[in-house]
């Protein structure tokens, strides 16, 4: 056996030693995206959930104002924080649409007296199929659609204080 | 202290996924009346990967959202849609991520061509052990 071979094992056992430690410092990306980026918002009608609440489909989304559709629901705890600054967004000028995932009218009219209620439009979605037909894997979860009803950009997690730049350039971009 | 009162805190603490209040959708835990439709709807939910638990296919898994896919799968089966219909309808929103069924693109390449690989180098392998004994 030639010295090269004899310290081939110990080469590899390095080498794997090495590429177990880069994927420990450098997670990788578990989050699930959309590959509707860039394409149509697939056609949907949901029934309003609350009395005092129009609506959502995807024809209100293609009135040539960009949207920021959120995917949301009253029992996802970091959705209460989230919507704090979906305000502050709707403040700003924002139209903010809301998708309510699996949710009960008592729940979500709850969720919103307690925690602030920035949708201009929100569709229940009971069982998931129009979260399913957007590609999102979760709540929350939010998208940007332009004026003629492109998916632009996903969002997944919350929306923090810290992405409303991003979130209001990309509604720029979506102009 | 500090540490025990935090303990205490993580005790009450919710958990941040937490499950919705609505019943489970209608055939998500509930099998087709025809037994061909079904058996093709269980045969496309273990080839679909749950978007929750990764890692799982539908059909393993008790996340609300794999109970609705397999509430999707079912309905659009009992509709008459084919399997592989619906499987290119949800690669057409979440990538090939979403089935477990290997593709041909460039990124399955090592997959095939591994078997062939392990194969060619067991041959030689055998060749050299033979020709050594003979030596």
């Amino acid at each position: 056996m030639s010295r090269a071979t004899r310290f081939a094992p110990l080469a590899l056992l390095l080498l794997i030693i090495v590429a177990l430690i880069w994927r420990l410092a450098t997670p990788s990306d578990t989050n699930v995206h959309s590959t509707l980026e860039g394409k149509a918002v697939p056609a949907f009608a949901l029934s309003a959930i609350l009395p005092n609440k129009p609506p959502l489909s995807s024809a209100d989304l293609t009135n040539g104002q960009p949207h920021l559709v959120n995917v949301f629901a009253s029992w996802c705890v970091p959705c209460t924080t989230e919507v704090k600054v979906l305000q502050t967004l709707k403040d700003s000028g924002v139209s903010v649409e809301g998708i309510a995932i699996r949710d009960r009218p008592a729940d979500l009219a709850q969720f919103l007296a307690s925690n602030g209620d920035p949708y201009d439009r929100i569709g229940s979605d009971p069982q998931s199929q129009v979260q399913i037909s957007l590609g999102s894997s979760g709540v929350p979860e939010s998208f940007i659609v332009d004026g003629k009803g492109v998916i632009r950009y996903q969002h997944i997690g919350p929306i923090e204080r810290s992405d409303i730049g991003l979130i209001l350039s990309k509604l720029e971009q979506a102009r | 202290m500090r540490c025990l009162l935090l303990l205490v805190a993580l005790a009450w603490a919710q958990p941040l996924l937490a499950d919705s209040n609505l019943p489970p959708a209608y055939w998500s835990d509930r099998q087709l009346p025809d037994p061909k439709q079904e058996a093709q709807a269980e045969a496309l939910m273990e080839q679909l990967r749950c978007l929750v638990c990764q890692g799982q296919s539908i059909a393993d898994s008790d996340a609300e959202l794999a109970g609705d896919m397999r509430d999707l799968v079912r309905r659009r089966i009992a509709a008459g849609e084919k399997p592989a219909a619906i499987r290119a309808w949800l690669i057409q929103r979440y990538g090939t991520w979403i089935s477990y069924k290997p593709t041909a693109e460039p990124a399955a390449w090592p997959l095939w061509l591994a078997p062939l690989a392990l194969l060619l180098i067991g041959g030689w392998l055998i060749r050299r052990r033979i020709r050594v004994r003979r030596g």
